[in-house]
């Protein structure tokens, strides 16, 4: 065991790799080279076109303890990962790893496959019930959680080899040349597969929308593709939708839209050029709508937005307040539709978006990001994959890469979620360190990390509530009560790794 | 103008909601008022009060003016209301129904023996009473003379079209005699006037247009039923900016004026003297509470050293 620099203890390896504690956000420097793959060779007249995923499966020459991924591109809506797991059961392989972008509620499914020994573990974070049977001890398999950014630097740098990508391509040709942006599953932006794609040693397309030959635009080359397959359907795009995107109508939620929408404003990044990335959810697009009406009013120019892209951010750059959208990630059917007819809309991938080890990530240049979190310590740490019941709920997503890479992060949350209050002494687990954020703000107050001192004194002289944040937290506490600390045993379920690989917390199993 | 006080928004909030009294301190309109009356049903209205009680006694950091809406002292709990509130020391009391200057006399006379009972300075508690009648509207001149502790005077539109047997419009014409009528009141005795709350809390358009007009008017604020009505009622009553440019221009040139002896001086080609002093002083202050201006402008730059 040993504290990493945040205080939290980080044995010495997990899963059988050595573990590196959490030292501060930007220090590491990376070494070596990017990962290699074998060469290849597919001659004139050589088909790529296979009949079923099984024989895809098998043609991949997967084995047992390897490693496959998928993108969640499709988010809850995706149908690909469970129908390759019961195709992976029925060939009675075991041990095999899951390095996808992101495991939705949907995956539950896959849970008697994590019981019977056929999934081994996660090289990636988890939504729903899996993280939560695990950090209940119901079920036993090692996760490792990883920002956007910090997955695709694992994929690159060779950390998490990837034996086989599964790619769901919702319009494909048979010689592998594939896009998002149409057909029945069309999900928008493939930035997540672009890396497994470029890094597995295998790949193999699976469509329910196989076009003549070629696919135009291209966003993953057919150079890079060694099997398609057609299956009847790769998901429901409906179901991309995870959250709300509606702008609240809560007046609580509507309050804290109107402080960060100030704090934006008083920090001076209102003007031409301004980049911004916000996520979907009432309080965040509430963000971006009063944005929005200040940049209208000012007449100004904005230079991209970025990340999970709504049909928000379309309509504004649309309206010409962006001049483009940087997008990883679409949100929705509208942000799917865009990208498929505007130029303007850019396709990135997971390492241009977000990964630390490279030559400049897209986070590095933004102005600003809005930001969740189920729990902010008085040391501005934020907490996003576990609730205060303790269990392992949400995925990092882009959190602590936009966090790292933004000007100014803000946290945006109700001062009470569920009667607890969202300010504590110390949270849960961190995800993100306190370092990187700038702005909490609630509608009971706002709270300023000391390193924006100026934005601070600009603040007050505006009026706004700023208070300290112990100050705020003993101010939540008066209406909730101090809630009882959780107890948690020894047995790690868990590691958060921060984007660059160390480890910047663990979850440990909860004491029921 | 010692005493001045923003009174732009003056939110209602059920007395017996305890989620949306615990919201009170977070939301930055200039008034709450905390409804005993219509927004409580009968069963609920001993709870209530005492809810509304401990809610007061707990909200230690007060950050508004807070109003209690009590029952109409004719019926059975407007006293009670009365008895159990004032020791957690509110503001002032809204007083519906307040149709004749008795009424608000007698409301006046409750309210100091509460004050010489609780050993507080007399005249402590305000009044605002609500002219939600015709008889109420014709009696606006004497309603605002019959007691100091009045503020302000609250037009309200719901009741007084039901008494006028009416129904409301979204342009209000039919409102305009009366909402006119309880200005003059307001205005004569040098109090402000509050005008009456929006319904639709969907219609934000609606809202502004209604706000508008009541600026136009003359009305000081608005009763609000949804924080979310906050934003478009204060950004209404905000100066505009070359209103806070030419009001500090004002008090420059009128303390100019006064060094030079004189109680009168030229701006621009106009003249400026006490009542258009009075009307930047007004906008100054008001743009202090927007946060437009850095300082609140004191009583010597207005009326000139004694």
């Amino acid at each position: 065991m040993a504290l990493n620099s945040l205080g939290r203890e980080i044995p010495e390896s997990y899963a059988g790799k050595p573990l590196i504690p959490y030292g501060d956000p930007f220090a590491i420097r990376p070494v070596g080279t990017v990962a290699a793959r074998p060469l290849k060779r597919v001659n004139p007249g050589e088909k790529k076109l296979l009949s079923s995923l099984r024989e895809a499966i098998e043609a991949s020459g997967l084995k047992d303890g390897m490693t496959i991924a998928t993108h969640h591109s499709l988010r809850n809506g995706d149908f690909l990962l469970n129908r390759i797991v019961a195709e992976i059961a029925d060939l009675g392989l075991r041990g095999i790893w899951i390095a996808s972008s992101s495991v939705h509620p949907v995956h539950a499914e896959i849970i008697p496959h994590i019981k019977s020994g056929v999934i081994a573990g996660f090289q990636c974070g988890v939504n729903g019930l899996i993280g939560e049977m695990a950090t209940k001890g119901e079920i036993s398999c090692p996760i490792v959680v990883r920002t956007h950014g910090g997955r695709a630097r694992s994929v690159i740098e060779g950390s998490v080899p990837i034996d086989v990508a599964f790619i769901a391509a919702p319009c494909c040709d048979e010689y592998g040349n594939m896009n998002g942006y149409y057909g029945p599953s069309a999900c928008g932006s493939l930035g997540y597969a672009q890396i497994d794609a470029t890094y597995a040693s295998r790949v193999v397309a699976v469509t329910d929308n196989l076009v003549p030959f070629p696919v135009v635009p291209v966003s993953i080359p057919q150079t890079l593709v060694d099997y398609v397959v057609v299956v009847d359907r790769l998901g429901d795009p409906a179901k991309i939708v995870s959250t709300t995107t509606r702008v609240t109508t809560d007046p609580v939620g509507l309050q804290i839209a109107s402080y960060a929408a100030q704090v934006i404003e008083a920090a001076g990044l209102l003007r031409d050029g301004f980049s911004f990335q916000t996520g979907s959810g009432g309080i965040s697009l509430a963000v971006a709508e009063k944005v929005r009406n200040a940049m209208r009013k000012g007449s100004i120019k904005g230079s991209f937005g970025c990340g999970g892209i709504t049909g928000y951010f379309v309509e504004m750059l649309e309206e010409g307040l962006f001049s483009a959208l940087m997008d990883v990630q679409c949100f929705d059917q509208e942000a799917v539709q865009s990208i498929g007819r505007n130029r303007a809309h850019q396709e990135i991938s997971a390492d241009m978006y977000a990964n630390p080890f490279n030559a400049g990530a897209v986070v590095n240049r933004l102005d600003c990001v809005i930001l969740g979190a189920t729990e902010v310590d008085t040391s501005f740490n934020v907490n996003v994959n576990t609730e205060s019941n303790g269990y392992l709920l949400h995925n990092t997503g882009g959190h602590s890469d936009t966090a790292a890479g933004a000007k100014l992060s803000i946290i945006v949350a109700p001062s009470i979620r569920g009667r607890l209050p969202i300010v504590r002494d110390r949270v849960t687990t961190i995800t993100t360190p306190g370092e990187t954020i700038g702005v909490v703000v609630t509608e009971r107050g706002i709270a300023v990390n000391e390193k924006h001192a100026e934005l601070k004194e600009e603040l007050i002289r505006r009026k706004l509530p700023v208070k300290e944040i112990g100050e705020l937290q003993r101010e939540i506490c008066r209406v909730t009560g101090t809630p009882r600390p959780l107890e948690f045993e020894d047995e790690v379920v868990a590691v958060i790794e921060y984007r660059d690989g160390s480890i910047i917390d663990v979850v440990r199993r909860v004491k029921e | 103008m010692a005493g001045f006080k923003l009174r732009r928004s003056l939110l209602y909030v059920p007395g017996n909601m305890p989620s949306m009294l615990q919201n009170i301190p977070i939301f930055n309109c200039d008034s709450v008022i905390i409804d005993l009356e219509d927004a409580v049903p009968l069963s609920e209205k001993d709870a209530a009060r005492h809810l509304v009680r401990h809610f007061l006694l707990n909200y230690t950091d007060r950050n508004k003016e807070l109003l209690v809406r009590i029952n109409p002292l004719d019926t059975k709990w407007g006293y009670e209301d009365l008895k159990v509130v004032l020791p957690a020391m509110p503001d002032g009391i809204r007083l519906p129904k307040a149709d004749t200057p008795e009424i608000v006399e007698r409301l006046d006379t409750l309210l100091t023996e509460f004050e010489e009972e609780l050993e507080v300075e007399i005249g402590r508690f305000g009044i605002l009473p609500s002219l939600e009648s015709a008889l109420g509207v014709i009696n606006a001149v004497g309603i605002a003379n019959s007691s100091e502790r009045i503020f302000a005077l609250a037009f309200g539109a719901e009741d007084y079209t039901a008494s006028m047997e009416i129904e409301r419009s979204r342009g209000g014409e039919e409102l305009f005699n009366a909402r006119t009528r309880v200005l003059w009141a307001a205005k004569a005795k040098g109090i402000q006037a509050v005008d009456t709350i929006f319904a639709d809390v969907s219609d934000m358009e609606g809202l502004r247009n209604e706000t508008e007009l009541a600026k136009r008017l003359g009305y000081t604020g608005k009763c609000l039923v949804n924080p979310r009505q906050i934003e478009v009622v204060h950004d209404v009553f905000a100066p505009k900016q070359h209103e806070v440019e030419y009001a500090l221009q004002v008090i420059e040139a009128i303390q100019r004026a006064r060094q030079l002896g004189t109680g009168v001086i030229a701006l621009g080609g106009k003249m400026v003297d006490a009542p258009v002093v009075k009307r930047a002083a007004r906008v100054l202050r008001t743009a202090y509470a927007h946060g437009m201006v850095d300082t609140l402008i004191d009583e010597e730059a207005i009326h000139g050293a004694q």
